[in-house]
This record gives structure tokens, C-alpha cells and sequence, in this order.
């Protein structure tokens, strides 16, 4: 029993990442029809972010981790301005193209800066394990699991009940008539795309004390966050919320009680089957499309 | 359309007559390799140019051929050219099963689809260990030979590679020439227009794709018998990223892409020697550059060149 | 005799019910029309006819074929051409290699004897082009042979897409408002093409906005509205049916 919640409480975390790192998928898909590939570079920038404000320049995570939140929103609209404007006049398929250039670029680029090794980093709370039903819990996995929660909480009241959130899902349905609205369209994307790195980037720092900071990470992260946000249909937030907590959790379990070597396997074959299967999402009212 | 097979006759010319005059088996070897990465996208050229859709998994299939090739030699000790052809069979099963239900989505999923696809061939390649010597790589891999006659210096290799190659480029400049290639051009234009002249674009989709990983797969064979030794590094993410880029900038609209894309990114290394470390950026920037200020490729470049000049005589 | 019967058409798109039930005959070598205002179903029901969108319920029979189940390249295969309102021509290929993409049901050649360029391949591909090269002299679109489509004015891309289309050398073609975006003597030469198709015993199934066009050369006329067929008749008959009036112009009109 202490097993089993000991591999639950690991995939809930993983599945915290997936789902943050989702929900960025989301963001720019909604505003702009891409699948950004560089995505989980976003996540991984978060980290390695971290790590530097932390280890390096020795502040306090309590400066730290906000900060990276606001410089993953800088990273997300020179990404916007930098890669996606230029292409998107010759279609998306080249615009997505594009995102996987950038994505080898930021890899590369990290592994210039940060060298090849895994980084560590201290957690928010430096305490020792916390025992619970049996199983013995890294603070972190709480702090990971608060924050995301505090997270979603003021983006879910920020889309549900304020004009500018409304305005953003105006534009995601309609953006002809959210222009013809008053709404700018324009400034409305780039505070998605702000939104979308901010919200990865956060994701990486929450994860760097637990699963270390790496200059690769991205590409799991982003096939797994995007596995996430199909499960959840494509261009749904609280699905992708869903998909992302599903997916960790049967990763940690098959990790568990399988093996550790195949559990990344695992979210790809989910990733194929679902979108074989029903790739408009398993939980209805996402957006997916067949040919 | 001539002009086309007149290049082809050129290719076949210096192919035959470059590892005479190379000095020394190293060169020789960069030409070998050259020619391999170049036979894989050919395959991809033709799958992203002509049918429009994107693979992110091409390595996974180069990964096969080498693998299903390699290993059915080195524990059974099967004659290569059996072992060959069950890897390109192979291959082409599972390219046809994979496909089948993949390129009925769109660009997008399609790209993810084949990026996870080539990444749990890969977590084969290391988990297999019974099979692939995992991490640590499978050797004892067998050599070309027909009886006596060994293929395996680096200037008989070389002609072997590059005679495949050559025949790889007249069968899909055939191909682009008949009914199949004007089909597929249709298609990558307009899929509901195309369907609605006859053309069963899944047919025709999934047709391009097994033949591209068959190609990719016959890489993998080609490699493998060569080297001997191989280990799932070669066949991973990074590899499938570097086809992309050949293919873009190549020129995503003409096989020759492929050529020119391959050619460049082959001896790219030879140039980054020192700086190893820049590859993985270096790539990505080559990527980005061109889509923004060359999306036609070298071939695309070279064709307003020949405007030019055409157009001021 | 009957070369198209669709009965009991059904489509939904969610809770909008597009089709409620519509019955369609069409007559060998006629020129018959679908009309309706705005939101009927016309599109609809030209995209089922055509394959490219499936019926919720219905049949429909070609030349005593069911075809309903079919997906669209097999219809194609059958004889069934058609042409697209928002034009779908290809844009980056030839106006030549358009239309010979039009003649393909006319080939047969597979993926293999494509590579290898056997002789059969050879041969269907200059065929193709032959056939292609005089269909471009029928219909004067021979100085555009070699330009690439996509660069043409509007009312030759829609001649291309016409040529494409009788390429395939069709039983049945059915025009996707051919005459939008032309102008008024384009849709008269328009109109006399047509006629000069139903001579060559070509069948013509057409949805159109353009009054003038559609009484001057229907031989019969289906209307629709509200996703139901409300009337159908000859031109003349169509044009003095009060519930036809009223569907387009309400109820005081239709008094007077």
C-alpha cells in the first residue's frame, strides 16, 4: 500500500508537469492553429533559469521561481516574434517546422551555456520527508503540487470571470469577430504565447529540484505534455489538466510494477493509440481534427 | 524533364570516378557515409515534397533495417542478402501497419505520431538487449561478401552505396514521371479535388511512406554491413532532426534536395571538428535560417539563379 | 433514363438539421439545376452527391449503382466529375498538368511499373497528355498549357477547373456555382458551354445563385429550402410557383 501511493504521489508529479506543460501546447494552439514543438524547451529553460538565479547567483527561491515565471512570458513572446511571425505567411506545416528548428536551437543553445551535465537544485523547503499513509513524500512533491493548484486556480478565474481572459477565448473561436469586437487580436496572441512560456517555464522550476536540470529534457517533456493535451482534446485546458494527471500516474505505476526502462514508452504508445483511436480527445468538447 | 535524368547521368559519373580520385580510404569513407544519409532522404524527400507530410520517426526506420540486418547475421548467422531482405520486408510491414491508421491525421499529428513512433523504436533498440546488445551496441555484425569476394574496403563499399543510390534516384524520378507522381502531386495540392478525379489518396499516402521507410531501412542495411558494430545513438531523435533538415535545406519541392541537403550535412562535421559541441545548435539555426529566408532550399536558390540568367539572354 | 436518384437525404451537423429528407432524380442529358436561398442545404447535398461529405441516412444510385457508402475517388471512378465554388484547382502545377491529372481514372498503372518506367506507364502518360493538349484547344486554354495555375486570372482558373474536370470524360458533372465571380459576358459564354456539353450527351447537375443562368439553360429545376425540396419543375414553371417567390422574397411578393 505504501508502494502504491509512493508511485502515485511520483506520477502525480510528473503529471503536474505534463499538464502545465499541456496547457502551454494549448495556449499557442488556440491563438494560432501551431503545434509548437519547442515547447518542452520552454519547460527546460525554466529549469536551467532556475538553477542559474539559484545555485549561481545564490537568491532565494522565493525571488527565483516568480522570477522565472515572468522571464518563461519574455521567452515565449521573443519566441512568438522571433520564429512564429516570419513563417506563419508560408503555412503552418512550415511553421511547425520552424518550432522544431527553434526547439534544436534552444537545446543546443543550453547545452553551450549549462554543459551537458544534469544540474541540481535545492528545493523551495528544505526539509526532510514527510511521511504519509505509509510512504514517504519529498516536500517538493507538495510544493509542486500547491503551487500548480494556486496556478490554475487564477488562470481559471482569470479565463472564466475577467474581460481580458474572455477576450483571449474570443479570439481562440472566432478572431474575425473578437477584431470586429474591439478586441486587438494581435496583442491578444502575444499574451498568449507570454502566458504559454511563463506558465512552462514555472513547470520547470518546480520540477528541477526533483528530477534535476538538464539540457535535453525538453523533447520527453514536450512529446508527454503534448500526449497530454490529446488526451485531454486538443485546445482543451481542463482536459489537458486531466490527461496530463492520468498520464503521470500510469507512468508511475507501470514504472513501478513494470519496468522503469519502458515507461517512456508507455506515453508514446497512449500518444498513437489515442490519436488513432479518437483524436478528438477521450474527455468530449476538445477540437481535434480528421482529415 | 530530361534535364532530370542528364543530372542523374552526371551524379552517376562522379560517384563512379570520386573514389579514384579521393586521397585516401578516410575521404573515401566521408563519400560512403554521404551516400547512405543521402539514399535515407530520398526517402523523406519524397514523402515531405511530393505527399506533403512530415516524418519526425525516420531514424526509427534506419534503425530497423540496420537492427532486423545486423542481428539476423551476427546470432544466426544468416547469408547477408537474406537477412536483408527480411529487414527490408520487415520494414515495410511495419511501415504499412503503422502508416495505415497515421496518415489519415493531419500535418501535426502526423509529425508528433511519427516523432513518438521513431522514439519507442529507439526505446527497442536499448531495452532489446537479448536481441540488440542495448546500450552497449550489437557487434559480429556480418560483412558483404559473395563467396570469396569481400565487399567490405572502403572503395568497393563506396560503389556499392552509391550504385544503390543512383538506382534509387532513377526509379523515383520514374516514379514522379507517371501516373503515381502526378497523383501524388495532385494530392499534395488538394486531397478533397485530387479524391474527387479518382485519385485514393490514403492509398497513394501510405504507398510513399512504406517506400520511404524501405529506403530508410536500406540505409540502416547498408550502414550496418559496413560497420559491423552499431549502437542505438545512431538511430535516435537527433538523426531524424538531421533528415529534416537536409530535406529543408535542400529544397523541400525537388528530390534533389535530397542530394544537396544530404551532401552538406554530411560534411558539415568535417568542418565543426573542433567544435562538436555546436552541432546540435548549428543544425537547428541551418533549419531556421532557411525557412525564413530560403524556403525553397538550395534547389529552390539555384533555380532563380537559372532564371536569372535565362531571363537576361 | 435515370442516371442519378438520391432518396431520402439526411445530413445533421449537430443539432442544425441541414437535410431533412430530400428526393433528387436526374435525367440523361439534361441540364437540371438545384436552387434555394442561402442556408437550404444545396452545398450540402452537392457534397454527398459527390462523395466528399457522408449522409446520415438516404441512398443514392448512379446509373443503378448504390454509391452512397462510396468514398469520393470511387464515385469518381464510376463517371461522376465535379467542380468546386472556391476552386480547387492545383495551384503550383501546369494548367497542361491539371487537366491530365483530370484524365486519370483513364490509367492504370501501379507504384512499381511507375518506378521502374515500363513501357505501359509510358505510354498512358503521353496518351494523358494528347487527350489533355486537345482539350485545352476546345476550350482555347491553349497559350496557358504551361503556366502554373495558381497565376492565372479568376475566370480562366475557372475554365481550367472545367477542362480538369471533362478530362475524366464524365457521365454526370455537377457544377459548384460556376458562374461566381464571373462577369456578365464570362457567365453567357458560360452558359452557351454548357449548352454545348448536354450535346455532346454529357449529363449536367448544377447549383447556382444566378438566376438568368439557371432559367436560361436548365431543362428542369429542384428547389430547396429549409434543407427540404419545396418545388421542382420546369424553368418557366419554378419561376411563377408562388412558394418558390415566397422562399426567396417572403410573403408579400409572393401576393402580389
Amino acid at each position: 500500500m505504501a508502494q502504491l501511493i509512493q508511485y502515485i504521489f511520483a506520477g502525480l508529479t510528473m503529471g503536474v508537469i505534463y499538464a502545465l506543460t499541456g496547457v502551454g501546447f494549448n495556449l499557442i494552439y488556440n491563438a494560432t492553429g501551431v503545434i509548437n514543438f519547442a515547447q518542452g524547451e520552454f519547460v527546460m529553460l525554466g529549469a536551467m533559469l532556475l538553477y542559474t538565479l539559484q545555485e549561481v547567483l545564490h537568491w532565494s527561491p522565493f525571488i527565483s521561481l516568480p522570477l522565472v515565471f515572468i522571464l518563461g512570458g519574455v521567452v515565449g513572446v521573443v519566441f512568438e516574434y522571433g520564429v512564429v511571425k516570419p513563417l506563419i505567411r508560408l503555412g503552418v506545416i512550415t511553421v511547425i517546422i520552424g518550432t522544431i528548428g527553434a526547439s534544436v536551437v534552444l537545446k543546443g543553445g543550453a547545452m553551450l551555456i549549462w554543459g551537458k551535465n544534469a544540474l541540481a537544485v535545492e528545493p523551495l523547503i528544505s526539509e526532510k520527508p514527510v511521511a504519509f499513509l505509509g510512504a514517504s513524500l519529498n516536500i517538493q512533491v507538495l510544493v509542486v503540487l500547491v503551487v500548480t493548484a494556486i496556478a490554475v486556480a487564477i488562470f481559471w478565474y482569470f479565463f472564466g470571470f475577467t474581460i481580458l481572459g474572455k477576450a483571449i477565448q474570443a479570439c481562440s473561436v472566432n478572431p474575425l469577430a473578437a477584431r470586429l469586437a474591439g478586441v486587438p487580436v494581435e496583442r491578444m496572441i502575444t499574451l498568449s504565447f507570454c502566458f504559454s512560456g511563463a506558465l512552462s517555464a514555472l513547470a520547470g522550476g518546480l520540477i528541477a529540484p526533483i528530477t534535476l536540470a538538464e539540457y535535453d529534457m525538453g523533447t520527453m517533456l514536450a512529446l508527454k505534455g503534448f500526449c497530454a493535451a490529446i488526451i485531454g482534446g486538443l485546445g482543451n485546458n481542463p482536459g489537458a489538466m486531466v490527461g496530463g494527471l492520468l498520464l503521470g500516474v500510469m507512468e508511475g505505476l507501470s514504472a513501478g510494477y513494470l519496468s522503469s526502462g519502458y515507461k517512456d514508452a508507455l506515453a508514446f504508445l497512449v500518444l498513437i493509440l489515442v490519436l488513432f483511436w479518437r483524436p478528438e480527445g477521450l474527455i468530449t468538447r476538445g477540437k481535434g481534427e480528421r482529415v | 524533364m530530361k534535364r532530370d535524368y542528364l543530372i542523374l547521368l552526371l551524379v552517376t559519373l562522379v560517384a563512379f570516378t570520386l573514389p579514384l580520385i579521393l586521397p585516401g580510404d578516410y575521404y573515401v569513407e566521408v563519400f560512403l557515409f554521404m551516400g547512405i544519409n543521402i539514399l535515407v532522404a530520398l526517402g523523406l524527400s519524397l514523402l515531405m515534397g511530393y505527399a506533403g507530410q512530415i516524418s519526425l520517426g525516420h531514424a526509427g526506420f534506419y534503425g530497423m533495417g540496420a537492427y532486423i540486418s545486423g542481428a539476423l547475421t551476427a546470432h544466426l548467422g544468416w547469408p547477408v542478402p537474406l537477412a536483408a531482405l527480411v529487414a527490408l520486408v520487415a520494414t515495410a510491414l511495419v511501415a504499412a501497419l503503422v502508416g495505415w491508421p497515421t496518415l489519415r491525421l493531419r500535418g501535426h499529428y502526423l509529425a508528433m505520431a511519427t516523432l513518438g513512433l521513431g522514439i519507442i523504436l529507439y526505446i527497442l533498440f536499448v531495452q532489446l538487449k537479448g536481441i540488440t546488445g542495448g546500450a552497449s551496441g550489437l557487434s559480429g555484425i556480418q560483412p558483404v561478401h559473395a563467396g570469396d569476394l569481400y565487399l567490405d574496403t572502403p572503395r568497393r563499399y563506396c560503389y556499392l552505396v552509391w550504385s544503390l543510390v543512383i538506382l534509387a534516384f532513377l526509379f523515383s524520378l520514374n516514379l514522379v514521371k507517371s501516373r503515381s507522381g502526378l497523383a501524388l502531386r495532385a494530392l499534395h495540392y488538394s486531397e478533397v479535388a485530387a479524391s474527387t478525379l479518382g485519385i485514393d489518396v490514403a492509398k497513394y499516402k501510405l504507398q510513399v511512406f512504406v517506400f520511404s521507410c524501405v529506403l530508410a531501412a536500406l540505409g540502416g542495411v547498408l550502414y550496418a554491413h559496413y560497420i559491423t558494430f552499431i549502437s542505438p545513438e545512431t538511430f535516435g531523435f537527433m538523426y531524424s532532426i538531421k533528415l529534416v533538415v537536409m530535406i529543408v535545406l535542400g529544397g523541400m519541392y525537388s528530390l534533389w534536395g535530397a542530394l544537396l541537403g544530404g551532401a552538406f550535412l554530411s560534411l558539415l562535421p568535417e568542418f565543426l571538428h573542433r567544435l562538436e559541441d555546436l552541432e546540435v545548435m548549428v543544425h537547428g539555426l541551418i533549419l531556421l535560417m532557411v525557412l525564413i529566408f530560403l524556403p525553397g532550399g538550395l534547389t529552390g536558390l539555384i533555380q532563380k539563379i537559372g532564371e536569372k540568367i535565362r531571363g537576361s539572354s | 433514363m435515370v442516371v442519378l436518384d438520391a432518396r431520402g437525404v439526411k445530413k445533421s451537423f449537430g443539432g442544425v438539421k441541414a437535410l431533412r429528407g430530400v428526393d433528387v432524380t436526374v435525367q440523361e442529358g439534361t441540364i437540371t439545376a438545384l436552387i434555394g436561398p442561402n442556408g437550404s442545404g444545396k452545398t450540402t447535398l452537392f457534397n454527398i452527391l459527390s462523395g466528399v461529405l457522408p449522409m446520415d441516412e438516404g441512398k443514392v444510385i448512379f446509373m443503378n449503382q448504390e454509391i452512397g457508402s462510396w468514398p469520393a475517388h470511387k464515385r469518381a471512378a464510376l463517371g461522376i466529375a465535379r467542380t468546386f465554388q472556391n476552386l480547387q484547382i492545383f495551384q503550383e502545377m501546369s494548367v497542361l498538368e491539371n487537366v491530365m491529372a483530370g484524365g486519370f481514372r483513364h490509367t492504370s498503372s501501379g507504384f512499381m511499373a511507375g518506378g521502374l518506367s515500363l513501357p505501359k506507364v509510358r505510354g498512358e502518360m503521353r496518351a494523358l497528355e494528347k487527350k489533355a493538349l486537345k482539350l485545352l484547344e476546345e476550350l482555347e486554354l491553349t497559350p496557358y498549357a504551361h503556366v502554373q495555375a495558381g497565376e492565372l486570372p479568376f475566370g480562366i482558373q475557372r475554365k481550367v477547373e472545367i477542362a480538369r474536370a471533362l478530362a475524366l470524360e464524365p457521365r454526370l458533372l455537377l457544377l459548384d456555382e460556376p458562374a461566381a465571380g464571373l462577369t456578365t459576358k464570362e457567365t453567357l459564354a458560360l452558359a452557351r458551354f454548357i449548352h454545348g456539353l448536354k450535346e455532346r450527351g454529357i449529363t449536367v447537375f448544377l447549383v447556382e445563385h444566378d438566376m438568368d443562368l439557371v432559367m436560361g439553360i436548365s431543362d428542369w429545376v429542384i428547389v430547396l429550402n429549409f434543407g427540404q425540396k419545396i418545388y421542382e419543375g420546369t424553368p418557366l414553371a419554378v419561376k411563377r410557383e408562388r412558394t418558390v417567390i415566397k422562399a426567396y422574397l417572403g410573403e408579400k411578393r409572393a401576393k402580389g
